[in-house]
C-alpha cells in the first residue's frame, strides 16, 4: 500500500487549461477495437484476461513490475455501452482495471479511469490522487456529458476518502454515487438499482486478502533483512577463531536464522493469523509470534543446546524478538483497521524497545564470540 | 462485536452537531460503520473503530466532521517524525 500523511486537499474549481480532451489509445495490448460516440472513437476492452495477464498480476504480488503496472487514464468501453449505461470511476493501477473488467463480464458500460499512477483506489484516495480534481478534469477531458445523457456516476466507496460528492456535483454536475467497498458485490449491488446493503458498506480484512499481501512483505523485510545478515557473517568472520569462513558460518549464521525467524513472524504469522494473535498493538502480536516461533525452531529443534555461549543464544532471542515487533508494526500500513494516530502512538512506545532490544542483542552476540 | 479492534481512545474523528444537517453521507463512505442517524443527527456510535481514512470529513457538505486523516503506515510516520518529505511504502 502506499500512502502519505496529509490532510486531504479540499477540492478546488478544475484550473485553467487542465482536462483538454483526450482519449485513451486504442493501441494497448487489452483494447479489443474502438466504439464511435458523439466524442469520436473509444476504447472498447473485453473481461477475459489474457494467461499473459494473469501472469502480470502472479508478479506484481511479488513486487515485480508494480512500479508501472498501468492502463492510460480516460474513459473505456465495455460490451454495447450507449448513452444510457452505467459510468463506473476506478483506479489506473492495471490490477483494478483488470479485475473491474472481468468482474463486468457480460455487461455494457463505460469505465472512467482516473490517473493514480498505477496505484489501487483506496491507497490512491489516501494520497489524493484519486480525488475530486482529477475526477473533475477526467470528466472534461473525457467530454463525458455528451457520451452519456444521464448525470451520475458510480464511484467506489472507498474512493469517498479523496472525493467529495458534493463537490463534484456543484463543479460537473454528475452526482456520485458510492458503490460497495468489494468489487465481488458490484453486480449486485448493480442488479438491485444501485443500492448496497450494510453489509457491502462494511470493510473487512478476510483471510484471502491478508494472503496475497505476504509476498509483497516479505520481499520489503528482505530489502532491510538481508545487509543486517551479511553484517552479521562479516563480523562473525573477522571476531570468531578458525579461518574467516569457519567462523563467519559458525557465529554469523545463527543470528541470521534469528533474523529470518523474526521476518517470517512479523511478516507472514502477523498477517496469516492477525484475528487470532492476543494483543491490541500489531507490534505486541508480532514479538508474541516471534517467541513462539524462536521455542519452535531454536528451543523444541534442539538448536539452543549447541556449542554457543549463553550471550550468543541470549542475543538470538534478543534479534528475534525485536524484528519480528518491528515487522508486525509495518503490518499496521497493509491493514484495514488500523487508523493513523494509534499507529503513531503504538510506535512511539514500541519504537524505543524494539530498538534496545536489537541493539543490545547485536551486543550480547558480539560479546559472545569475541 | 467486529473481528478486528485496534487501540481504544486514539482516534481524532470529532463530530460537530451543531452543523449536522443529518444527510447521512457519513454513513454511506464509512468503511467501518462509525455512524448512525438519530433524530437527524450523525452520532458517533463506534468511535472506537474509526481508522481516520477521512472519507467521512471529504463528504461531509458542511464541514461537520473533522479527523486527522491519514494512513498508518510506519516508514510514512518515521518520515514525518524526522521531518523529512518521503514516501511511505
Amino acid at each position: 500500500m502506499s500512502t502519505q500523511i496529509t490532510i486531504l486537499p479540499m477540492a478546488k474549481a478544475v484550473p485553467e487549461g487542465a482536462g483538454k480532451f483526450s482519449l485513451p489509445s486504442p493501441n494497448q495490448s487489452f483494447v479489443l477495437d474502438t466504439i464511435a460516440t458523439a466524442v469520436g472513437e473509444v476504447a472498447r476492452v473485453g473481461s477475459t484476461l489474457t494467461a499473459k495477464e494473469r501472469r502480470g498480476h502472479y508478479l506484481v504480488r511479488w513486487n515485480i513490475g508494480r512500479d508501472n503496472f498501468t492502463v492510460e487514464p480516460g474513459l473505456y468501453a465495455l460490451g454495447e455501452p450507449d448513452r444510457t449505461s452505467h459510468v463506473l470511476v476506478t483506479a489506473n493501477y492495471k490490477m483494478t482495471f483488470d479485475l473491474l473488467r472481468r468482474e463486468m463480464a457480460g455487461r455494457s458500460l463505460w469505465i472512467l479511469v482516473l490517473d493514480t499512477r498505477g496505484i489501487n483506489v483506496w491507497c490512491a484516495a489516501g494520497e489524493g490522487t484519486f480525488g475530486t480534481e482529477e475526477l473533475l478534469d477526467r470528466i472534461q477531458a473525457s467530454r463525458l456529458q455528451e457520451v452519456v445523457e444521464h448525470r451520475k456516476l458510480i464511484v467506489p466507496q472507498l474512493g469517498a476518502t479523496g472525493v467529495a460528492a458534493f463537490e463534484v456535483k456543484k463543479h460537473s454536475g454528475f452526482s456520485v454515487q458510492y458503490g460497495p467497498v468489494m468489487l465481488q458485490d458490484l453486480p449486485t449491488y448493480l442488479d438491485n438499482g444501485c443500492r448496497a446493503t450494510a453489509e457491502m458498506r462494511l470493510k473487512n480484512f478476510p483471510f484471502r486478502e491478508r494472503l496475497v499481501l505476504i509476498p509483497v512483505d516479505i520481499t520489503l523485510a528482505l530489502k532491510q533483512g538481508i545487509p543486517v545478515m551479511l553484517l552479521f557473517f562479516l563480523v562473525a568472520g573477522f571476531a570468531g577463531n578458525g579461518t574467516f569462513l569457519q567462523a563467519a558460518i559458525f557465529h554469523g549464521l545463527p543470528p541470521s536464522l534469528a533474523l529470518l525467524t523474526g521476518i517470517s513472524a512479523g511478516a507472514i504469522v502477523v498477517p496469516l493469523l492477525l484475528p487470532w494473535i492476543p494483543g491490541r498493538a500489531f507490534s505486541v502480536k508480532g514479538g508474541l509470534c516471534g517467541l513462539v516461533l524462536f521455542v519452535l525452531l531454536f528451543v523444541v529443534s534442539g538448536g539452543i543446546n549447541m556449542d554457543y555461549t549463553f550471550l550468543e543464544k541470549s542475543s538470538w532471542l534478543l534479534i528475534t524478538l525485536a524484528v519480528a515487533s518491528w515487522f508486525g508494526m509495518a503490518f499496521t500500513g497493509a491493514s484495514t483497521f488500523t487508523s493513523l494516530n494509534g499507529v503513531k502512538k503504538e510506535m512511539l512506545l514500541a519504537m524505543p524497545v524494539q530498538f534496545l532490544a536489537l541493539l543490545s542483542g547485536f551486543g550480547l552476540w558480539v560479546a559472545g564470540i569475541l | 462485536m467486529r473481528t478486528y479492534r485496534y487501540l481504544e481512545d486514539v482516534v481524532t474523528l470529532e463530530c460537530d452537531l451543531e452543523k449536522c444537517i443529518g444527510c447521512a453521507m457519513c454513513t454511506v463512505v464509512c468503511p467501518h460503520a462509525v455512524f448512525r442517524i438519530e433524530k437527524k443527527k450523525a452520532v458517533m456510535e463506534h468511535r472506537n473503530l474509526c481508522m481516520e481514512c477521512g472519507a467521512c470529513m471529504q463528504n461531509c457538505p458542511t464541514g461537520a466532521i473533522t479527523v486527522e486523516a491519514g494512513e498508518g503506515c510506519v516508514r510514512g510516520i518515521i518520515n514525518e517524525l524526522l521531518g523529512i518529505e518521503g514516501p511511505c511504502c
